[in-house]
């Protein structure tokens, strides 16, 4: 049992909205993730959810009771911290432990769901250790394991992985995306790292200036975004936008089209142009190019192509995979 | 060359670092010295620096006099107890400033600390008064209280400044793992707070131990602490330096005991969060 439901939820610091009215539903044993640019709400919202914030207005319900006043203590909810939040004077047998004996349960039972949960993530060996002796993913583990001994209803990461180098975030990515494989228990995780949210969701909540932008399944949001901001938002690397003359002649105030709609010819084709720097990764190539009457266009190319810089390219867009926007920056369809 | 100006430099310092130190312990040294002189050598002019008839007269003579010991113990009780119920408040109280803080948190702290500017004697008058009413004069338990009320802004002041260095989301994660407030102090605040909890407790008890306005104006004979012991010895019949340094003396050296053993604790305590 873990679902969620946000009913018309605010929060206000001060004089500054932080969350605007929101509504949410996360559905039992869903992978819902919060994403945004920072500033945008994401964290608050997660805070809010977990009660370490009181909402302004609205309710949420978890597992369809209202929890809008419960404490965090009470909530049934286990979070991840950023910082990993441990506790540095206990070994991590006892960071482990804590949310049990918090819940008074037997020391017998304890030591098993903490032998156990030491063996799940591979920390048996550092088990009488302090956090300060660990590393930043041994120490990222010890928090998943205190987070994941009580069995919550749901948890709650907020931007676990951004204080890792890039090698472990995506071990640890894809470790996360396992436990709820193997758990089956409702996760919801802030990031801003769209990659993250696209590897990892069921569902993505994209956010902006405290509202709700879009909210689907990945593949949904990159092939419908709603809008300018989501379609940027979704993709890497980001959409290009074209404004001006070649819009109009879409009857759109803005067109977009991903990297990798483009196909490029050094011969013929729609835009032609020259090619700024070149990235080549092997597996795929990307071209900066300064169209001309476009502006600059990332195009990728699959595989190694032979394009350098200073090169004269033409491009030419996939015609079923552009996208058109209103002057309200809204998808036009 | 360089090198060469450098010790120089320390060899400057150094010296320059005892002299002040040695100036500083003087009086201390003084009062030790003139316990061990005769009445007559104690006000010699010129004034005998080491060598004197060393005698422990005086020491026996303050023995016969008074009761030490029981000056000793009112002593740590008052000092004891006023540091540790003042820390069992302040706890609290400084959780609160720290981590949920208001709108007048920084006021109510300036308002604390600006209680320490009035002068003592200022409230002298109630004080006794309500002592009077509430038959607690001469009485520890009433010491105890006074005392721990005149030092409470610092020790709420100290353990704030050392609650903020504590991240806040140690506290949430504990609140998370299903903590109530009190096992979130008892078990995650407290622990992480010792160091700066132990020099609080060490900076107040020298406090307490040394506080002579209010056990001097609010005791008799029962619950008279040490330094009531000392001023017994500065009588209106005449001054009695050998006696009066022999008093100092054992009046202090508990106190300056525990200060050396614990000076490391004191000084981490007090540049506690200067430097991270």
């Amino acid at each position: 049992m873990g679902s969620i439901t946000l009913k018309q939820v605010t929060k206000s610091f001060g004089p500054v909205d932080v969350i605007k009215p929101i509504d949410l539903e996360v559905e039992d044993g869903e992978f819902v993730v919060f994403v945004g640019p920072s500033g945008c709400g994401k964290s608050t919202l997660l805070r809010l959810i977990a009660g370490l914030e009181d909402v302004t207005s609205g309710h949420i319900e978890i597992n369809s009771k209202d929890a809008t006043t419960i404490p965090p203590a009470k909530r049934g909810l286990a979070m991840v911290f950023q910082s990993y939040a441990l506790y540095p004077h206990m070994s991590v047998r006892k960071n482990i432990a804590f949310p049990l004996k918090m819940a008074g349960i037997d020391k017998a039972v304890i030591d098993r769901k903490v032998d156990e949960a030491a063996r799940v993530l591979n920390l048996s060996d550092y088990i009488d250790r302090r956090p300060g002796q660990l590393s930043g993913g041994q120490r990222q583990r010890v928090a998943i394991g205190r987070a994941i001994v009580r069995e919550p209803d749901a948890f709650l990461f907020d931007e676990p992985l951004s204080n890792l180098d890039a090698a472990l975030r995506g071990n640890m990515r894809l470790e996360i995306s396992e436990l709820h494989q193997s758990l089956k228990t409702t996760m919801i995780y802030v990031t801003h790292d769209q990659v993250e949210a696209m590897t990892m969701a069921d569902k993505i909540v994209v956010l902006r200036d405290g509202i709700i932008e879009q909210v689907g399944a990945p593949i949904e949001l990159y092939k419908n975004p709603r809008n300018l901001f989501v379609a940027g938002f979704i993709g890497s690397p980001k959409m290009n936008f074209i404004t001006g003359a070649e819009a109009e002649k879409k009857d759109a105030h803005t067109i977009g089209v991903r990297p990798e709609h483009f196909s490029v010819s050094r011969s013929k084709g729609t835009w032609k142009g020259t090619v700024g720097v070149a990235e080549h990764l092997g597996s795929d190539t990307f071209l900066h190019v300064s169209a001309d009457g476009v502006g600059t266009l990332t195009v990728r190319a699959d595989g190694e192509v032979d394009l350098k810089y200073g090169d004269d390219v033409h491009v030419t867009a996939d015609p079923n995979k552009i996208y058109r926007f209103g002057t309200d920056g809204n998808t036009i369809r | 060359m360089a090198r060469s100006v450098t010790t120089q430099r320390k060899t400057i310092n150094t010296v320059l670092a005892w002299a002040i130190g040695l100036l500083i312990f003087f009086p201390i040294l003084w009062t030790i010295l003139t316990s061990f002189k005769t009445e007559a050598q104690a006000i010699n002019d010129p004034p005998i620096f080491l060598f004197f008839d060393w005698t422990l007269e005086n020491y026996s003579v303050v023995q016969e006099r008074s009761n030490y010991a029981r000056f000793l113990w009112n002593s740590i009780f008052i000092a004891g107890g006023s540091t540790l119920l003042g820390v069992i408040i302040a706890i609290p109280a400084a959780w609160s400033m720290a981590f949920v803080p208001s709108k007048r948190t920084k006021d109510i702290l300036l308002w604390m600390l600006s209680t320490k500017m009035l002068p003592a004697v200022g409230v002298l008058y109630p004080i006794y008064l309500l002592f009077i009413k509430f038959g607690l004069l001469d009485s520890v338990l009433g010491l105890t209280l006074v005392i721990m009320l005149i030092n409470l802004p610092i020790i709420v002041w100290m353990l704030y400044t050392y609650f903020r260095e504590i991240p806040v989301d140690i506290l949430e994660a504990a609140r998370m793992d299903g903590a109530s407030l009190k096992s979130e102090i008892l078990y995650v605040l407290t622990p992480m707070a010792v160091p700066g909890i132990a020099s609080t407790l060490l900076l107040n008890f020298i406090l307490a131990w040394n506080e002579a306005f209010w056990t001097l104006n609010l005791t008799a004979a029962k619950a008279a602490p040490l330094t009531a012991f000392i001023a017994s010895y500065s009588s209106p019949e005449g001054l009695f330096y050998a006696k009066l340094s022999a008093a100092s003396t054992m009046a202090i050296l508990p106190i300056l005991i525990l200060g050396w053993f614990s000076q490391k604790q004191l000084v981490r305590g007090l540049t506690f969060g200067a430097v991270k």
